[in-house]
């Protein structure tokens, strides 16, 4: 293959690594300007009450308090500006979460800050709560979300269908009907840097945003709104984003437009960053979810109808819950051909803190119930489990959930067999018997997971999915290139200059990525549905195309051949200078038009989809209930792969939070209050639980529209392990589980009710 | 306020400090070392490890005053004059670095290994690092970038004459097996 010869696929290590490696990187907390205030922020202590008075006299003497700022201070709108308004920057009246922002302070110092938010006096009356998804969805159950923002009527934000075929239909051509119930709870994303941001008021009145985020324009959008600025007079830059995976999507413009406002107030520099405990408990997490499956087969394992319910538990204000529940109700069948399809999807208020993005957004919480699903049917049809997913998997030509034709870059089944091969599928399996023959202290057990996952933002946000970048031949020959989507920490950057110097034709030394500053680019959308790296890269490809077309008639003009440009590159960029050829141009990228019915929920829903494959074998240890993952393979398709080594990085990584996710990451909450201290009592996954030995490949089946036929993969990996292992679990207890985590608890439960 | 002195990769610092400041705030907020980092504030992720006289430790849990009189290695201190150290340019190489918070306290966790352990097994990088969380890349980068170190010679170090960590480092290399 000829793209073997060139950057494209080679696992370039990554330039940024280099000052993160030092020390050198700046992340915001890094950060300093002169005069800067911090900022600490006053939290509603209740579910639900009515603030009647706030009381800032005994903080303001404090001698390094500068100021208190409430709701009546916000010069523009009282909005943290996301999809749907409901949810104030400062409490007004009314608080609906436990650490639900009510006042700020801005202070000289952190310590100072912090003291100070406990001389605020805040009075409230508590008002009835409801922090329960079963109690939000009952008849009279008291209305706790804004009224306006509940689209489905009383507590419920969003509720959305998908009709396809027809399941009584469907059901009655099934041998076997397979029903189950299942639940996740909350995902804290635990990137170790936390939320941070700092406002810096800038001349003729603007402000300057410098934050931790994946969304520059969404922040950028957020401060104007909550400032009453014009978005040209907001500038927002992004510092080295210290991981993300969904959790600096919406979140970073709440920080943001907190630090301006008391910016805006002290007009001086203010900086927010939320120490770890403040961070766990206030900010969003991974909608906790309870769901419902009806699945039919023929006998031969082929799915013939799937009727599914899906509630999300949004929390207070709806943030992102439409788009989460989106993807929720769009994935429901998973990477299989189903003729007959219903799905109802809600979001449901509570007195909790707001759910948002996190890697997989909504499509978790029905992969575990789909996967479970499909083992199920295997063993009451006596059918091996990968040939089950054989025998249903999405060919070119078939029609998705959504009714979505899809022909091309369809690689689900080429990552089956893949897997299969890597896993050493049927081989393994019966050593896997063998050992539960012979162990009575420990059993082992397989799973497998299948995932689809649509790239971009599809049918419910088809205007998100643009990119632009900008790019400048400078007079020495270096080329500045920008980006409207950003790095925090997948490897865009290193991806992004791999793309420009393939497609300019020169070393990727000569290209510099600049840092992201929503002034130098215009807005193409949100580094998010794992869409950050194609969209740029389509961007910049343009940008190059038109460079290079200048380039190729000043090279004329001076008498250097085409064939040369490579080498003789500082000439022609100089020959642009001597001669004012405009050295600067603009890429643009737009997906394909996608499609979607509302009132059917059926429609080309996304540009293109990613597929994977993983299986994992896991330990339980049969007396503690600890399970503990031994082996894992992977294989994913999504296109063209740009850096090998930074997909192999980006699906390790992913195993590691899927792993946690269903064996051990959890924070319950009671009565509307996390009970959670920080990285202390939530149990990410150390060096010690990870599979060091996964094996990882890629099926590359083209995406003919993407840059050099890539797709995307950021959050696959995430989603088809979590399930691949929970399935892992259930195969070496003989049970099936109804919820996560597969915490040594709930193992234990399991595993008594078998005896 | 306190005195103290104390070496910071082989530069005497003498400062006034609070009983209060933590040996973290006072790389970040008076010497701007900024490479150690607050990930959480109380010991549990690791991404503040320095080394205080060779020996890893969570900056966010000691006092300055704690450090006085003592030998301090931060990240900024692993390179020499400029060049990466064979295990900033292993992590690099392996892919071990992805949003890059984690990565300093890491390397500090893996330098205290290879300090009094120039060969360590697996097993034995792995219990070094496992009190250092990293949420993006799965650890096994990680765990590659320090075995590549581990299997090499040890690096030849020049500078810092003088301090405790100098001479782990020069006893480092009486013993390491060099070629």
């Amino acid at each position: 293959m000829e793209k073997r010869t060139t950057l494209i696929g080679a696992s370039v290590p990554r330039p940024d690594a280099v000052d993160k490696v030092r020390g050198e990187a700046r992340y915001v907390d890094d950060l300093a300007f002169p005069g800067m205030l911090h900022v600490a922020v006053v939290r509603s202590p209740h579910p639900h009450a009515k603030v009647l008075s706030i009381d800032a006299s005994k903080a303001l003497g404090e001698p390094d308090v500068v100021c208190v700022v409430t709701h009546r201070d916000v010069p523009g709108a009282n909005v943290v500006h996301v999809i749907y308004d409901d949810q104030p920057a400062l409490a007004d009246g009314v608080v609906r979460y436990i650490g639900e922002p009510v006042a700020l302070v801005g202070a000289v110092s952190r310590r100072a800050a912090r003291k100070a938010t406990l001389e605020v006096r805040v009075e409230y009356e508590a008002l009835p709560a409801v922090t329960d998804t079963r109690r939000a969805l009952e008849s009279g159950a008291p209305v706790i979300c804004v009224p306006a923002a509940a689209e489905g009527g009383g507590n419920v934000f969003n509720r959305m269908v998908l009709v396809k075929g027809d399941v009584d239909t469907g059901f009655g051509q099934a041998d076997v009907v397979v029903e189950g119930e299942y639940e996740t709870g909350y995902q804290e994303h635990a990137y170790l840097e936390p939320q941070g941001a700092i406002a810096v008021p800038d001349e003729a009145g603007s402000m300057a945003v410098y934050a931790s985020m994946q969304c520059p324009f969404y922040v950028q959008g957020a401060v104007a709104k909550a400032l009453g600025l014009p978005l040209a007079k907001v500038r927002v830059v992004q510092t080295t984003t210290g991981g993300a995976f969904g959790g600096k999507e919406d979140v970073p413009s709440q920080i943001a437009t907190l630090a301006a406002l008391v910016a805006w107030t002290a007009r001086r520099p203010a900086k927010l960053v939320l120490d770890r405990g403040e961070d766990v408990l206030t900010t969003s997490k991974r909608h906790p979810s309870r769901v419902h499956y009806r699945t039919g087969a023929k006998a031969d394992g082929t799915i013939t109808a799937i009727d599914v319910d899906v509630v999300l538990d949004a929390g207070a204000y709806q943030t992102l819950s439409s788009a989460v529940l989106w993807r929720s109700l769009v994935t429901a069948a998973g990477p299989y051909r189903v003729p007959n399809v219903h799905v109802v999807a809600r979001s449901v208020a509570t007195n909790t803190v707001p759910n948002g993005a996190f890697r997989g957004f909504g499509s978790p919480q029905v992969i575990f119930p789909h996967e479970s699903q499909m083992d199920r049917i295997a063993e009451r049809l006596g059918l091996d489990r990968a040939e089950v997913r054989r025998r249903n998997v999405l060919r070119p030509g078939d029609r998705t959930s959504t009714d979505h034709r899809i022909e091309e870059s369809v690689g689900i089944a080429e990552t089956l067999d893949r897997a299969v091969v890597l896993a050493d599928w049927a081989e393994r399996l019966s050593r896997v018997e063998a050992f539960n023959k012979t162990h009575a202290d420990r059993h082992r057990g397989l799973g497998i997971s299948c995932v689809l996952y649509g790239v971009g933002l599809g049918g419910k946000a088809p205007s998100l999915d643009k990119a632009g970048a900008t790019m400048k031949l400078e007079a020495d020959g270096s080329v500045t290139v920008a980006v409207g989507t950003v790095e925090m920490g997948q490897g865009l950057s290193t991806a992004i200059l791999q793309v420009a110097s393939e497609a300019l034709g020169i070393p990727m030394e000569r290209v510099h990525l600049a840092p992201m500053d929503t002034s130098r680019v215009p807005d193409g959308g949100p580094t998010v549905a794992s869409r950050g790296t194609m969209m740029a890269a389509l961007a910049v490809l343009d940008a190059a195309r038109k460079l290079r077309e200048r380039v190729v008639a000043v090279a004329r003009e001076v008498g250097i051949p085409d064939a040369a440009a490579a080498e003789r590159w500082s000439e022609i960029a100089r020959a642009f200078w001597t001669r004012n050829v405009d050295p600067a141009v603009e890429g643009w990228a737009k997906t394909e038009p996608v499609s979607w019915d509302p009132t059917t929920g059926l429609g080309d829903a996304y540009p293109v989809y990613a597929f994977a494959t993983h299986v994992a074998e896991v330990e339980v240890d049969l007396a503690t209930g600890e399970a503990h993952v031994v082996d894992f393979a992977a294989a994913h398709d999504s296109g063209t792969i740009l850096n090998r080594a930074l997909a192999a990085g980006q699906v390790e990584g992913g195993i590691a939070q899927g792993l946690g996710f269903a064996l051990s990451e959890s924070i319950p909450q009671k009565e509307g209050r996390l009970v959670v201290n920080g990285l202390t009592t939530y149990r990410l996954p150390t060096i010690r639980d990870v599979p060091l030995n996964a094996r990882v490949d890629f099926v590359e089946a083209a995406f003919p529209a993407g840059p050099f036929g890539m797709k995307g993969i950021g959050e696959v990996p995430l989603m088809a392990a979590h399930a691949a292992v929970a399935r892992a679990v259930a195969h070496a207890m003989g049970r099936d589980p109804a919820r996560y985590p597969l915490d040594p608890p709930y193992v234990r439960e399991l595993l008594s009710a078998s005896a | 306020m306190y005195e103290i002195e104390l070496h910071v990769n082989g530069h005497v610092e003498r400062a006034s400090v609070p009983a209060g400041m933590t040996l973290l705030e006072f790389l970040r907020d008076r010497l701007a070392l900024t490479g150690a980092k607050e990930g959480c504030g109380i010991g549990e992720c690791g991404s503040c490890t320095v080394l205080l006289d060779g020996k890893p430790v969570t900056a966010c849990l000691v006092l300055a005053v704690e450090a006085d009189g003592l030998d301090v290695r931060t990240i900024e201190g692993e390179a020499t004059d400029g060049e990466l150290s064979a295990l900033q340019r292993a992590f690099v190489d392996a892919g071990a670095v992805q949003c890059g918070f984690c990565t300093p306290g890491m390397i500090m966790s893996a330098r205290g290994l290879l300090l009094r352990n120039p060969h360590p097994s697996d097993e034995e990088i792995v219990e070094a690092i496992a009190g250092n969380l990293c949420r993006c890349t799965g650890y096994e980068a990680i765990l590659h970038a320090i075995r590549v170190v581990a299997q090499q010679q040890v690096e030849p170090r020049t500078g810092e004459a003088g301090t405790k960590t100098a001479r782990l480092l020069r006893n480092d290399q009486s013993t390491g097996g060099r070629p």
